[in-house]
């Protein structure tokens, strides 16, 4: 900084507007009379043309009844339901799709790093094309030829593709034999919850008690034991009959019971998660890369096995690279859902849509549509970062 | 969409000293590996053979050769189209007259599209569209780049000749295809004709353009020790990052319009760049803003000591090498921008995937051979921005910056 | 760090640096020119700004000489391209028309591409001088989005269906998948239609009116709805057209209106009489190829509708005699026009015109007199 005591013993010669003091001051104050006073045209503008058309700016219509359907709404909603309601049910369809998206791009993309290190030059190869291919084409037309080429061209619901009478697969979707609990069902879940607890607890401190003393406290037995345990008694709480099989039947028109995703989920899903997928290898890859090499071989001659030097010594130091682009990539997951709208899923972008439509409120719409996204930006870097922060500090 | 762009670095395996040892150290090397050959080779023996079987006999590719026009430029007129084809030279033009400056990446640059005009004007392809005169058109732009080339190579031709002239050209290409009105030379072409790779490479790089001085400035406001300009800066930035590009897209397609005064009304290619541009900025400003990190304290205060002032040191000093720093983050992200504008498809705008949707639509029979269409787009894509990404890895490599942004 | 306050100065010479980057060394050239001009020719593309008062529409469309019309370029018959790039349809004709009569030539349009959901703001911000856009004329869009002219297409929703399918009416709707195109009357309308009936049934969505179909086409839903016009059109382009088949009952009246914006009455008038000019042609008999010979017809109605007689009011709306006359010429009277693209050798298919002959042929195409 030029704030050094010389120049202020000289500040009575130097002219106000060379002050750095007024000057800055000054500049703010511009800065902010230009960006208000921007903000501000805007606003009348627009309550010109607001009266002028009869439009509104309140968010009393969330109340009324929205009058239009959503296709497949995964909580209850039908279109005597509020404009409300229809928002979350987008917000929920967002939160699904974004959430199981991640889940296996993650688990996609982990491989695909795997198999583009390979020593294995086809492997490596084939794992180079699949990255290329999804890195250098527009998302929009991954998500056109998924569905409309792909799931759009599944057999109709008649001839549909089974597997042994467990899924089927039709233009109707994907339905899947699912495992729903029993009435004597509910009576599982506690035992089977606490010996999933007990397991996790007995894991991490045993764990850490072996890093500290160096002594073999047999974690893993002990801590599968007590799962073990847990799920044996639920069972036999439960008469050794916790779940039923849902199996999708064949009723008039489409199938009914099971599990089922539609062609639209599948196809943003699938979309969504084999392109992040090719992005979040190149970062798993980096970070892997990013270990020094004389680590893998200390490792080595300490002799440790393979799956030892990638758990133990490779993973926590790759981590500290990944981590920061990782999170960017979730949150462009999250951000492309919104694509979803060409591929007649119905998400948070999509009912806005369709919201500013039939309200005819462009504004308020779009103002919570926006902020949703921002406030669920947000809310993911927040809670990733502090997950950042713990695994920089715990490694340094 | 992401902005963040891996550079790619090739492992690159030993050289073998044969073949066979080479098959033998690379996929039978062990157990493992050679069990992962044997199920992998006939597959993908199988499925090259087959997708072979189906792109020569059974794909039926009327709707992708039928149109070449269509697809460059959209429905720009055709008697008009001389015009696009004029600022098309003329950027080749100015390409030949950098390479014989400057030579390096360039040289390869030239060189690739010169040749690859050649071929489109040889492509043994019978079609209406592709006349003598087309062809002709198509070759000459080998010969455009050649004479760029002598000409760059001139001595008389100075530097800032050459600055001034990627200066002019898309001043000059813009009115050229926009033309003016009552003029009977040059009749004005609504943007709403204009279309296809025309209208996908004007948004992307107009955006790329226009957001670049926006996001330096964004960059310095967000480090500025002033509190208001520096919380402007954060909350825009962060703000456009925090949304998908498709929000802001239909924000200034839809919702500016009554933020504005009755009367104004922006064109509607206009509202789709601003928004991309918006959008880019905010992303720029982060490279930058890591560019101007990685700049050394020591180079500011040795430029104190030689008696910069604060102006000085930043134009002169720091920015020249914040900004040699992000030039490849910067080009990737144009590759990111390049895929991301064709959402500009969902407001109405018919840019390359608009026109293959459009004559998706426009034929009844054409809806069965979607499949055929958006292949053809992702191929065309998938060139484009696999070569942009190949030069960017060059160029990273000439600028002799490494990627530790 | 007072030195952050410049970077407006030191933006323009960033520019500079970016471009010289590839060279090496180059002077800061004088940036600021570029990215000032290379918005202002894009900018001077925009509609000259007129604010939508009495007669300004109808003025500044002969100023710029030029039409601007609010249009689709997805939907056979009605608003499409041919494979030059060019607009054709239904619609795009009577825009055609308008542009013919006012300017004096059917080429002087600009068509702006919309879609359902951009529509109604594109009218009431008056970017477009003409919406004609398949446009269901209802009273919340009269009240909200502009004016309606007169209907120029009679037609209702209803449902398309594969013959195999076993849905033979409404009474085998329960249950059924229905494909529907999101913001428009056709996604309320077949909401209201089940919930009244108190049946079940899985809406699947799009924007994209060709997203729709072709969804229905592969099969995903068991019906699909929208305007009867619109699902002859879009049969016809089906593998196997035979295989569907078209239910012939309404669940709603759809009149496709061109609209204008609200608040300039001559613009409204103009272009309310050129349409009724198409019709009254038909009826009259006078057709694209003979409009010149009919203008000296035996006829008094038809040399004023061709301008060869009294002034029916072109002069209070600043037209010329002739004006109707071109408009006939360029597109044909409405029975020709619709013959174009729907009739048994139009260029789209063909759909029997029902309601929409002309009330000389016991139709409901009906317009007031040219006198």
């Amino acid at each position: 900084m030029t704030n050094s005591n010389t120049e202020i013993q000289f500040k009575s010669e130097i002219p106000f507007y060379r002050d750095e003091r007024v000057i800055k001051a000054v500049a703010q104050i511009l800065s902010a009379v230009l960006v208000i006073g921007f903000v501000i045209w805007g606003v009348i503008n627009f309550q010109r043309a607001a009266e002028a058309r009869g439009m509104s700016l309140g968010f009393d219509f969330l109340d009324k009844p929205a009058g239009f359907p959503i296709s497949n709404p995964p909580i209850e909603y039908d279109p005597s339901m509020s404009f409300g309601r229809a928002f979350v049910v987008g917000l929920v369809n967002t939160l699904l799709v974004s959430i199981s998206g991640i889940f296996v791009a993650t688990i996609l993309g982990t491989l695909l790093a795997l198999a583009r290190l390979s020593s294995n030059w086809l492997l490596s190869r084939l794992a180079l094309v699949y990255i290329e291919f999804h890195r250098n084409i527009p998302l929009l037309v991954l998500l056109f030829i998924w569905y409309f080429t792909v799931f759009a061209k599944l057999p109709p619901v008649k001839e549909s593709i089974t597997w042994t009478s467990v899924a089927y697969l039709n233009q109707r979707g994907i339905y899947l034999t699912w495992p729903r609990l029993t009435d004597a069902g509910h009576t599982f879940v506690i035992p089977f919850m606490i010996g999933i607890i007990l397991a996790i607890i007995s894991f991490v401190t045993l764990r850490k008690r072996r890093e500290l003393t160096g002594k073999d406290t047999y974690y893993v037995p002990i801590s599968l034991g007590l799962l073990v345990i847990g799920t044996m008694i639920g069972l036999a709480v439960s008469g050794w009959k916790p779940f039923w099989l849902d199996q999708p039947v064949l009723e008039g028109f489409n199938f009914q019971g099971g599990l089922r995703l539609t062609p639209e989920f599948a196809a943003l899903f699938v979309g969504l998660s084999t392109y992040t997928a090719a992005f979040i290898a190149e970062v798993v890859r980096a970070g892997i890369q990013a270990v020094d090499r004389g680590q893998m071989e200390a490792a080595r001659a300490l002799g440790l096995n393979t799956v030892q030097v990638l758990s133990l010594v490779v993973m926590p130091q790759a981590l500290r690279v990944i981590i920061p682009p990782m999170i960017s990539q979730y949150l462009n997951l999250t951000k492309n859902s919104s694509l979803a709208l060409v591929i007649g899923f119905q998400e948070v972008f999509s009912v806005g849509k369709i919201a500013i439509n039939q309200a005819g409120r462009a504004v308020p719409v779009f103002a919570l549509v926006m902020l949703t996204y921002l406030a669920l930006s947000l809310l993911t870097s927040f809670v990733l970062n502090l997950y950042n922060r713990r695994i920089q500090f715990v490694t340094r | 969409m992401s902005i963040v762009e891996i550079p790619q670095e090739e492992i690159r395996q030993p050289l073998p000293p044969g073949p066979l040892k080479w098959v033998k150290g690379n996929l039978f090397n062990n157990v493992g590996n050679t069990l992962i050959t044997l199920i992998l080779l006939p597959l993908i023996f199988f499925a090259i053979v087959n997708a072979i079987i189906w792109i020569v006999t059974q794909a039926d590719w009327t709707p992708v050769i039928n149109f070449p026009l269509l697809y460059a430029v959209g429905q720009y007129p055709r008697d008009q189209i001389w015009r696009v084809g004029v600022s098309l030279s003329l950027i080749i033009f100015m390409l030949g007259v950098s390479w014989g400056k400057w030579g390096g990446l360039l040289r390869s640059i030239s060189i690739a599209v010169g040749l690859t005009f050649l071929l489109l004007a040889l492509l043994p392809i019978q079609h209406a569209q592709l006349n003598l005169n087309m062809r002709l058109y198509l070759g000459s732009n080998l010969i455009w780049v050649l004479l760029g080339f002598g000409i760059g190579r001139a001595p008389f031709v100075k530097v800032l000749y050459i600055v001034l002239g990627w200066l002019l050209v898309p001043v000059i290409s813009i009115l050229l295809l926009a033309g003016f009105e009552n003029s009977s030379f040059l009749p004005q072409i609504a943007t709403t004709l204009w279309g296809g790779l025309l209208v996908t490479f004007l948004l992307s790089a107009g955006g790329i353009l226009l957001s670049f001085p926006i996001g330096v400035a964004l960059a310095l406001g967000r480090r500025s020790s002033l509190p208001v300009v520096s919380a402007f800066s954060t909350i825009f930035i962060e703000g456009v990052r925090g949304v998908p590009l498709i929000t802001i897209l239909f924000m200034f397609s839809i919702i500016l319009a009554l933020f504005l005064p009755a009367e104004s009304r922006i064109d509607r290619l206009l509202r789709a760049l601003m928004a991309v541009t918006v959008f880019s900025a905010a992303y720029t400003a982060e490279n930058v803003r890591g560019g101007l990190q990685a700049v050394p304290k020591g180079q500011i205060e040795a430029a104190k000591a030689v008696g910069m002032n604060g102006l000085q040191t930043m134009v002169f000093i720091v920015l020249p090498q914040a900004i040699r720093a992000v030039i490849p983050a910067i080009v990737g992200q144009f590759i990111s921008l390049f895929k991301d504008t064709t959402l500009v498809v969902i407001v109405g705008i018919n840019d390359f995937l608009g026109i293959g949707r459009s004559i998706i639509n426009s034929d009844p029979e054409f809806v069965q051979l979607q499949l055929e269409v958006y292949l053809f787009i992702a191929v065309v894509y998938w060139i484009f921005s696999y070569l942009m990404s190949l030069a960017s890895r060059r160029l990273e490599t000439a600028l002799g910056v490494s990627a530790k942004l | 760090m007072s030195r952050k306050l410049f970077p407006v100065f030191a933006l323009l010479l960033v520019f500079a640096f970016l471009l010289a980057a590839c060279g090496g060394s180059a002077e800061p050239a004088p940036v600021e020119t570029v990215i000032v001009t290379v918005e202002v020719p894009v900018a001077a593309e925009a509609a000259p700004a007129a604010p939508s008062g009495s007669g300004e529409i109808l003025s500044r469309v002969i100023d710029r000489g030029k039409l601007v019309c609010g249009s689709r370029t997805d939907l056979t018959g009605f608003g499409y391209l041919d494979e030059n790039g060019r607009n054709i349809g239904f619609d795009i004709d009577l825009c055609r028309a308008v542009a013919a009569a006012v300017l004096g030539d059917p080429e002087a349009v600009e068509f702006v591409p919309l879609t359902a959901a951009d529509r109604g703001p594109a009218l009431q911000t008056a970017e477009v001088d003409i919406l004609s856009r398949n446009l269901t004329w209802n009273a919340s869009r009269d009240a909200q989005w502009g004016n309606f002219t007169n209907v120029m297409f009679y037609d209702g929703q209803t449902f398309m269906a594969r013959v195999d399918s076993g849905i033979n009416g409404p009474e085998d709707f329960d249950g059924a998948t229905v494909c529907v195109t999101s913001g428009t009357t056709t996604e309320k309308n077949v909401a209201q239609y089940f919930t009244d009936h108190g049946w079940n049934y899985e809406a699947v969505i799009f924007e994209e009116t060709a997203a729709v179909y072709s969804a229905y086409e592969e099969g995903r839903c068991d019906l699909t709805t929208s305007d009867n016009s619109q699902l002859y059109a879009v049969r016809t382009g089906f593998a196997n057209p035979d295989e569907h088949k078209i239910f012939d009952f309404f669940i709603s009246k759809e009149p496709l209106t061109p609209a204008v914006p609200h608040g300039d009455d001559a613009w409204f008038d103009t272009v309310k009489i050129v349409m009724y000019a198409l019709i009254n042609a038909e009826e009259l008999g006078v057709t694209q190829a003979n409009v010149e010979q009919m203008k000296n017809s035996d006829d008094g109605r038809i040399r004023t509708l061709l301008g060869n007689g009294d002034d029916w009011g072109y002069t209070q709306l600043g037209l010329d005699a002739d004006a109707l006359a071109r408009a006939i010429t360029a597109v044909g009277n409405y029975g020709e026009l619709y013959d174009r693209y729907l009739g048994p050798n139009g260029l789209a298919f063909t759909l029997p015109r029902g309601l929409n002959e002309n009330y000389s042929n016991g139709g409901v195409i009906y317009a007031p007199e040219i006198k």
